[in-house]
């Protein structure tokens, strides 16, 4: 964790446009030195205003902006734009200019001597893996992703602190969008760069940012650091925003297997006649019943099939007993158990507390409606499904996190 | 044709070079004024639109009267055709420089502000280099007229080419005017051509079409 000095302040700024425009009401916000800090809402809800605040493209109508500590609006202009680097909306790629000329514009502002900018613009092309002789080219020769990358890289070339993105992946092709996010989080994370970055798109929030700033007209409704905001969006708004689906992952990230499952299931004894177990299915409508003993030990499970097959030279429950029984402890993290529930294509999975008393059961039906969506996103299929591959080696007790239990009883 | 250049040769030379001289002088006074004019004024919006209404209204003057009005201020010869001269080559270049400057990407200007250009920066690296084009439109524009009304100026006593062509008109000498016509139009397209290739060689590379 690196130290927690705060780089930019806002205190209670406000922005109002020429004719009344609200803009921006009585922010106050603090983003620490190497934050990633995403600032996401609807269009119009004032992320650009604010952004531009900060290297005074704008000026505030009401309020202090402090940069490093210093009031902002008490500094020279030009120097504050030369220190912090900004990716504006739409790139702005001098069209007259080659890219090593793109690249090294502040440098050069800076009067940084020749040697220097060409030694920093090549090692920033290498940064973004373009090929060193399109230093040479104009940003008209490029593609649309290609002048996204050296938009990043111009913003960094003077060696800034603090980086402000404005939507700068706006229309790019998954993949290459892809790419480029990685690079700015390596920037910031290896470089230890603030990074402040406007989108829209809450996938790139909750992917990126350290500390995600949800706007809605003009207003900061939450500041918080991605899980925080997943776990306790401050209102329906927010809720809106981050969508069902993410919450519903996020919901699976904090949420208990006991939270959901069903507390009252078909259960019999081993030592009830098969007459009895058959009754009781066609009443609960069944087509399995766990098996517990009088204590409520969870011991295994019947099954029709099994039953239809020996019901004439069995009598009782324990006379079918199946022991290899799939089960889940009530106390565990739903994610960490779901994605197998779902692989072993069980309808229902048997809880136990950690004693092995059978608690409930959860069904197929309960957890496909809270997470299915989830369950098949890339991010849960790395962290959320360790062993994943195992799920069908019931027996090896070594295999599984100590979340999560399936063994045999 | 050997006849005429014998009789008049040394005579045309020394005209052409003064229609050159006095448009060539009326031209560069003008690019001076007009072209840091016109990047002026695009910081003034509504002031723009006032000076190149009066701009416009000059140009309407019949060239004529406005040499005539030069007489009672600086009196005859060279001086009074040159600023009348110079007064008719502001309007091309400075509507254009205005508006090629205006016609500059927001988007570029803005960037160039963003990285912490000083406005004079981003006028002189930017915005004037992605408007030379259109300005340079506005001065081959001027060029032509004011070597074409330059031949006027023989009227107030300024010499050049205009001294041939009136001659001829008034002693019924057809030669005469076709040996004066001739190089107007000759320099008038020589000017052109010059200027055209200043312009590509002012024109960023990447922007040449
Ligand atoms: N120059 C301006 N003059 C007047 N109003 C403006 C100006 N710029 C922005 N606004 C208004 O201020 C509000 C916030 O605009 P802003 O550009 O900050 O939104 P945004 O969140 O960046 O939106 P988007 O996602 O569309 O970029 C909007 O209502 C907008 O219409
Ligand atoms: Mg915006």
């Amino acid at each position: 964790m690196p130290e927690k000095n705060p780089i930019v302040t806002f205190k209670d700024i406000e922005k109002v446009y020429r004719g009344g425009n609200v803009a921006i009401e009585h922010v106050n916000l603090t983003i620490n030195q190497g934050d990633f800090v995403c600032f996401i809402g609807r269009s119009g809800s004032g992320k650009t205003t604010a952004m531009r605040m900060i290297n005074r493209m704008l000026e505030p109508s009401g309020g202090v902006i402090l940069y490093n500590g210093e009031d902002i609006h008490k500094t020279d202009a030009v120097k504050l734009r030369r220190q912090i680097g900004y990716v504006i909306q739409n790139i702005g790629l001098m069209p007259h200019m080659t890219i090593y000329e793109n690249i090294t514009l502040v440098p050069k502002l800076l009067k940084w001597p020749e040697e220097k900018r060409r030694k920093k613009a090549e090692e920033l092309i290498k940064l973004v893996e373009l090929p060193e002789d399109f230093l040479e080219r104009y940003p008209s020769e490029l593609s649309g992703g290609q002048q996204q990358r050296v938009g990043v890289i111009r913003a960094l070339a003077a060696d800034q602190d603090l980086i402000l993105m404005d939507e700068p992946f706006g229309a790019l092709d998954p993949i290459t969008r892809e790419s480029l996010q990685e690079l700015v989080k390596h920037l910031q994370e290896k470089l230890g760069k603030t990074v402040v970055f406007v989108t829209h798109d809450m996938d790139e929030a909750l992917k990126l940012a350290t500390q995600i700033v949800v706007m809605d007209s003009g207003h900061v409704i939450q500041n918080a650091t991605p899980s925080e905001i997943l776990q306790h969006p401050a209102n329906s708004f927010v809720e809106e925003l981050i969508g069902e689906d993410r919450l519903m992952q996020a919901r699976a990230d904090v949420t208990t297997v006991s939270e959901i499952m069903l507390k009252n299931p078909v259960s019999i004894t081993p030592g009830r006649s098969l007459v009895e177990a058959i009754r009781l299915m066609r009443k609960r409508r069944v087509d399995t019943l766990l098996v517990t003993d009088d204590d409520n030990y969870l011991k295994g499970y019947i099954d029709i099939e099994t039953l239809d097959k020996s019901y004439r030279h069995a009598t009782s429950v324990s006379d079918i007993l199946n022991t290899k029984i799939f089960y889940v402890v009530d106390d565990t993290l739903l994610r960490d158990t779901v994605d197998r529930i779902l692989k072993r294509g069980l309808k229902y999975v048997p809880v136990v507390d950690h004693a092995g008393k059978l608690r409930g059961i959860v069904t197929r039906a309960a957890i496909v409606d809270m997470v299915y969506d989830t369950i098949w996103g890339d991010s849960d299929a790395e962290e959320g499904a360790p062993g994943l591959e195992n799920t069908e080696n019931k027996d090896n007790p070594t295999k599984s996190d100590s979340a999560s239990s399936s063994k045999e009883v | 044709m050997i006849d005429f250049l014998n009789q008049h040769g040394s005579e045309l030379v020394t005209k052409t070079w003064e229609q050159l001289y006095i448009s060539g002088i009326a031209l560069a006074l003008g690019i001076t004024i007009a072209v840091p004019l016109g990047v002026i004024l695009t910081r003034f919006g509504k002031t723009a639109k006032v000076v190149i209404g009066i701009a416009s209204m000059l140009q309407t003057v019949p060239s004529l009267a406005l040499l005539a009005l030069m007489i009672p201020i600086f009196g005859i010869g060279k001086i009074p055709a040159i600023i009348a001269l110079f007064i008719y080559s502001l309007l091309p270049i400075l509507r254009n420089t205005y508006i090629g400057m205006e016609d500059v990407d927001p988007i570029l200007k803005d960037s160039a502000k963003g990285m912490g250009m000083t406005p004079l920066q981003s006028v002189l690296k930017v915005e004037i280099p992605m408007a030379i084009p259109v300005i340079m439109a506005g001065i081959r524009l001027s060029a032509v007229y004011v070597i074409a009304w330059a031949t006027l100026a023989s009227y107030i006593g300024a010499g050049g080419l205009g001294d041939l062509i009136f001659n001829g008109l008034n002693l019924f000498q057809p030669d005469l005017i076709i040996g004066g016509t001739i190089p107007v139009t000759l320099l008038a397209l020589l000017a052109d051509y010059l200027l055209g290739r200043l312009e590509k060689w002012l024109t960023p590379v990447s922007l040449r079409s």
